[in-house]
């Protein structure tokens, strides 16, 4: 019931894949052209034909994606159909330019179409191993459950260092400014969120307060203004504050590198199709170029 | 001596005003109590700017009082109007609290205080009933509410919210975004709610935006003039008193039905089903003479009836004959039926014909018939086919009908004049078990679900008879199709009907067996305890048996028997049911082959005892009463909402699917997405009747949704949005190219917003009914990660997920 692409109607386009590519082969080798192979033999144009059909059916897929109204199959169908086929195209090709590969216009579409295929390669990779890591990540939380908890820690974080002390209470501040989830795509990419530094600087914090000879003055003279005012005045009451203060920070770390990584999964999952389209055009725009120019030395 | 009336009228929902209306039209001496300090309170409390619709569109008005489709505010004012033209005699806040017979009529009495005579009485106050108020003082305070239109008017506030249910959770949650929320629960949990909503107060109450006091109930609210807060409420709690500061009370207690009221007056109920209406006679009177009820209280929901009969009642009490304003339309539907005369006419013979219908009252022949088709197919004509899914109740009238049993050997039976059918999916609210194909003169009458149910809820005699019939026939046709009624009637005698709430035990493994049960409501699980644990090997929904082999030959339970949810049995008992086993050698053979399949497939289940908890994650999410349930494998989901995209494209640009909200179990996840219910709870109380099944299973909600937003209470699942009809998207095309409109899946936006006062309807997945290829979430998810399954396969799809 559930199964993957791959797998969808017993591999049924893996095998319509191999035989196509098999079938090229076998005409590849049995043909003669009486000359060195290559794309303009009646073999060569049949291979050609074949390739620029796939590679137009192919850019198709993106058309029926959104025709949500189309009846013909199933998209999942339609997918595993892409990905074997899609795949099958390198060997065509190969075949059709009788492996004679040049510093051309006809190559130039070549490396498209092969950056497009790996680009897709590197798709099927994401879409087969994201959601599962992006499901365990998620404990069955949403992400907006998720940003609204972050949210909740943030004021109630804030209530927490305002009982305690102004200085506490900015380097929180600070933290929640400098937690900053989602934002541009290289961000979402790395899983990034800047919430760690404010934790880190108040755990030195903590342990200064405990053990005074762990001091030591170089950076971050804020912060050891703060530590001096800690270990110097803090009441205990201060102290188990600032306890909870450090428990709801960490909670909130959790939570957030828990949104960053869903996010930078999301955003695995999508950016290939940046290069993977947008290539796609120049694929089709450059093989427009190789069949007219083919035809102007003919 | 107090006032004297010749008609005092209850109520001044739109039956009681057209009542009013004409009385002061005619003349007449009357006087109209309304408990509110307006009129008709039920649509006074519709959210402003409703667009109320005036179903069903076929039937005249027939009121002094005019009523067309349009808004709540132009409707009211209308009324207001109207009421003043004619001159009706209304007497507002003023409650009536007991009518009773006192000498040539009625002596009625008000909760100020007031005691009128009256000759007559109409009663017209609806089923809204009256508000539970907090009972104690200060209830009426001005800060004291008991309605919440918009929670965005209020800011900054401190503010009780007294209930524990749907209304009271839905409107703290929603006020605590800007305010300062304390709920008060009489009990010590939230149980009661919808699982959405108990999961939502308990979130807040734990992330501390709610605060919550458990085991507490308000003892006094007083108003403070000195103090930032309005006032303050005492509660009795557990450990003893406790003080609020507040500005602001909210209570959402329910109502108080009214049918304790109504018979205090005397009235009658058919009996103890909340459903049940009293019955009363074609001409609206109860079984106290000289008292009639007219509008939602006597079964008729819509505001157009409610008129009708108001005016319609008055008529009657003078002694005037009038025919109903319904005539033309049973009239439309009787032509149909060959020999035709009159309508009093074709009901008679109705009545004659068709025994069941025999025990119910002229009035409610008339509803019944209203709601239903007359049908005179050809002979030969397929009144329903096998597995459609179906849930119409057929009686009939003339000829006979043939059903086939077995379709490979065209084996069949026939029914005859005066027999019903198609009460097996009507129950069950299964797909039909057999195809019913016309037989010679047939004429049949096509009952919908809910007006039959309503019947069999309200008429004894007709439940009975249908069970009978019911039990008589599911035996048959589920062990020995072969075997004559003499034959079974020993079984039948001994069989009994038995009722189970979800989680009740059945049976339990190793108890000796004497007895079987086939399901006929709901479903249950089948368990074995391996290793201390319960682990579920098997579903068995309504229409199969369980329990046989411990009467066979094993004499003890070999598993555990549950209602999966509230579930009904047909218990056959163990020795007559031998009896019948020798009598029949095929039947044992049958048995006993099914048992070996099912014994393999149990087997195959405990060797994976992992698949089990997946059925039971999946019963737990309610899908026991599903037919069809929209499942996502998060292995294989991208995250890509093309499903969604696809849902809002081909439905008006509204996704009735939720992907992400839901439960997530070993990587399967139900989202918010409809399961079309064997019995959807949402058809439950739809007035205008608008919530369908489809021949396929589809649940859809027809366009005569008048927008009261009943189902979206009644969905437990939380499916069901209220939406405005969304204007038209240009083409796929004419976005890419010339950027125009919104894009797939995007919310199509309206150039000339003009939401207000336009009218909101239900929307909920239809299964992309009348769209070839079936659902579009499933046939758009690339990855095939969504696809619906029915809970039959879960056994088979909890196998697959190793
Ligand atoms: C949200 C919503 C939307 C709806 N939309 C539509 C629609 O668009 N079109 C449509 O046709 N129908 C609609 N309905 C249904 C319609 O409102 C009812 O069918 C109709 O109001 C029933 O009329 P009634 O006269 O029987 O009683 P009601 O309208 O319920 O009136 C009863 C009146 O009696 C008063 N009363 C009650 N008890 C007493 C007492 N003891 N003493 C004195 N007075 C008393 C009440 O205050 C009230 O004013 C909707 C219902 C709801 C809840
Ligand atoms: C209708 C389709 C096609 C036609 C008619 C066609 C025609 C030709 C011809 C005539 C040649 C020989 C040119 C020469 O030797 O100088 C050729 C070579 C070639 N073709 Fe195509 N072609 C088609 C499709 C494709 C496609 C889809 C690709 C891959 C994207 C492709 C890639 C190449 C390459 C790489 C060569 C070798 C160029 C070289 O010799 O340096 N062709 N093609
Ligand atoms: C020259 C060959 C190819 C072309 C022109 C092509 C083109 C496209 C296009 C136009 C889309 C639509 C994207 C969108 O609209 O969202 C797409 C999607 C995709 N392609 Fe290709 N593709 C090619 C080869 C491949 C190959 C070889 C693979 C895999 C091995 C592949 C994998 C995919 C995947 C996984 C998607 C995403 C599907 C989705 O999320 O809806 N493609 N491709
Ligand atoms: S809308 Fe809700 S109650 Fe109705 S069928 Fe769907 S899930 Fe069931
Ligand atoms: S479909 Fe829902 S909102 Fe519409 S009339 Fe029926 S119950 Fe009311």
């Amino acid at each position: 019931m559930h199964d993957s692409i791959l797998t969808y109607a017993r591999s049924r386009y893996l095998w319509i894949a191999i035989a196509l590519s098999a079938a090229s082969l076998i005409a590849y080798f049995l043909h003669d052209p009486g000359g060195p192979p290559n794309g303009g033999t009646w073999l060569g144009y049949t291979l050609g034909t074949i390739g620029a059909l796939l590679i137009v059916w192919l850019m198709f897929f993106g058309i029926r994606k959104r025709h949500y109204l189309n009846g013909a199959g199933t998209l999942r169908g339609w997918l595993s159909a892409h990905i074997y086929l899609g795949t099958a195209l390198i060997l065509i090709v190969l075949l059709h330019a009788g492996f004679q590969l040049g510093w051309n216009i006809h190559t130039l579409a070549f490396v498209l179409m092969l950056i497009v295929i790996f680009s897709g390669f590197f798709g099927v990779y994401v879409y087969l191993r994201y959601p599962t890591l992006m499901t365990r990540n998620r404990e069955s939380a949403t992400r907006e459950a998720m940003l609204e908890e972050v949210n909740e820690i943030d004021q109630n974080a804030l209530a927490l260092a305002d009982g305690i002390d102004p200085k506490i209470h900015s380097v929180v501040l600070r933290s929640i400014q400098n937690t900053r989830l989602g934002g541009g795509v290289w961000t979402q990419l790395r899983a990034r969120d800047g919430s760690d530094l404010a934790l880190d600087s108040l755990h030195k914090a903590i342990a200064a307060r405990e053990n005074r000879q762990e001091m030591k003055t170089t950076e971050m003279p804020t912060m050891f203004a703060m530590v001096d005012f800690l270990a110097g005045r803090a009441t205990d009451k201060q102290g188990e504050a600032m306890r909870k203060l450090i428990d709801l920070i960490s909670r909130k770390k959790g939570l957030a590198t828990k949104v960053a990584r869903d996010m930078q999964y999301q955003a695995m999952m999508e950016i290939w199709l940046y290069i993977h389209v947008p290539l796609s055009f120049a694929l089709l725009a450059a093989l427009i170029a190789h069949i007219v120019s083919s035809f102007f030395y003919w | 001596m107090s006032e004297r009336f010749k008609i005092a009228i209850v109520g001044s929902g739109p039956g009681g005003l057209s009542a009013a209306a004409r009385a002061a039209e005619r003349g007449e001496s009357h006087v109209l109590f309304e408990a509110e300090e307006h009129l008709s309170n039920t649509i006074y409390r519709y959210q402003k700017g409703k667009f109320v619709m005036d179903e069903p569109g076929i039937l005249p008005l027939r009121s002094p009082v005019p009523f067309k489709a349009g808004s709540r505010e132009s409707i009211l004012d209308g009324w207001d109007e109207a009421a003043k033209r004619v001159k009706i005699n209304v007497r507002y806040k003023h409650e009536v609290s007991a009518i009773k017979p006192a000498g040539n009529g009625f002596e009625i009495k008000c909760t100020n205080g007031q005691i009128v005579q009256a000759d007559f009485v109409v009663m017209g106050i609806g089923l809204q009933g009256n508000i539970r108020k907090l009972g104690c003082p200060g209830e009426d305070l001005a800060f004291v509410q008991y309605q919440l239109d918009d929670p965005d008017e209020y800011e900054g506030e401190t503010i009780a919210v007294v209930g524990a249910g749907d209304a009271a959770i839905e409107n703290a949650v929603a006020l605590a975004k800007q305010n300062n929320v304390i709920i008060i629960n009489r009990k010590d949990e939230f149980g009661r709610a919808k699982k959405g909503n108990e999961q939502a107060i308990l979130k807040a109450i734990e992330d501390g935006t709610i605060e919550c006091y458990y085991d507490s109930a308000p003892e006094r609210v007083d108003a403070l003039s000195v103090g930032r807060k309005k006032g303050r409420m005492i509660l009795a709690t557990k450990n003893g008193k406790a003080q609020i500061l507040l500005d602001r009370v909210i209570a959402r207690l329910g109502a108080t039905a009214p049918r304790g009221f109504v018979e205090g007056c005397g009235v009658v109920f058919p009996n103890k089903d909340p459903a049940s209406v009293p019955a009363i006679s074609s001409q609206y009177e109860s079984n106290v003479k000289g008292l009639y009820i007219v509008g939602a209280l006597g079964g008729y929901p819509l505001i157009k009836q409610a008129m009708n009969q108001g005016y319609e009642v008055v008529e009657y009490i003078l002694g005037q004959k009038v025919e109903p304003a319904d005539a033309p339309l049973l009239k439309a539907k009787f032509e149909k039926m060959p020999g035709f005369r009159s309508v009093d006419e074709a009901l008679a013979r109705v009545q004659k014909n068709v025994r069941l219908l025999a025990h119910i009252t002229p009035l409610q022949l008339r509803e019944f018939m209203l709601d239903s088709d007359i049908r005179a197919p050809k002979p030969g004509e397929t009144i329903f086919n096998r597995n459609d899914y179906t849930n119409t109740f057929f009686s009939i009238v003339e000829g006979e009908v043939q059903v086939v049993v077995d379709a490979e050997k065209n084996q069949r039976v026939s029914l005859r004049r005066g027999e019903f059918f198609g009460e097996m999916s009507l129950i069950s609210g299964r797909r039909r078990s057999a195809t019913v194909l016309a037989g010679a003169n047939c004429v049949l009458i096509e009952t919908p679900r809910r007006s039959m149910n309503r019947l069999i809820n309200s008429v004894e005699a007709v439940k009975r008879e249908i069970d009978e019939v019911f039990i008589l026939r599911a035996i048959q046709s589920r062990f020995a199709p072969e075997a004559s009624a003499e034959q079974l009637a020993e079984v039948v005698a001994a069989s009994r009907l038995e009722r189970f709430k979800a989680g009740d035990v059945l049976f339990n493994e190793g108890e000796v067996g004497d007895s079987l049960h086939l399901v006929r409501v709901g479903s249950l699980t089948i368990s074995r305890s391996i290793g201390g644990k319960d682990v579920v090997l098997s579903y068995v929904p309504a229409g199969n048996y369980v329990g046989e082999m411990a009467l066979m030959g094993e004499s003890r339970r070999s598993a555990t028997a549950r209602a999966a949810i509230a579930t009904e049995t047909v218990r056959l008992d163990g020795d007559s049911f031998k009896k019948l086993v020798n009598r029949i050698p095929v039947l044992r053979l049958r048995l006993q082959s099914e048992y070996r399949q099912r014994t393999a497939a149990n087997l195959a289940m405990q060797a994976m005892p992992s698949g089990g908890d997946i059925i039971s994650f999946l019963l737990a999410q309610g899908a026991g009463e599903a037919t069809d349930i929209l499942l996502i494998d998060e292995s294989l989901c991208v995250r890509c909402d093309n499903c969604e995209k696809a849902c809002a494209e081909t439905h008006g640009g509204n996704s009735r699917l939720n992907r992400e909200a839901g439960p997530t179990f070993a990587q399967v996840h139900v989202p918010t997405s409809c399961r079309h219910c064997e019995h959807p709870h949402c058809m439950k109380d739809c007035p205008p009747d608008a919530i369908h099944r489809a021949p396929n299973g589809e649940v859809f909600i027809a366009d005569n949704c008048i927008g009261c937003g009943n189902c979206v209470r009644n969905c437990p699942y939380g499916v069901i949005h209220m939406a405005t009809k969304a204007p038209k998207k240009p083409g796929l095309i004419q976005w890419l190219m010339f950027g125009r409109g919104s894009g797939p899946g995007e919310a199509p936006h309206d150039p000339h917003d003009k939401h207000v006062g336009q009218l909101k309807q239900a929307v909920k997945c239809d299964m992309c009914k009348g769209i070839q290829g079936g659902p579009a979430c499933v046939r758009s998810c690339p990855t095939g990660a969504a696809i619906r399954i029915s809970p039959e396969e879960f056994p088979a799809y909890a196998q697959s997920r190793r």
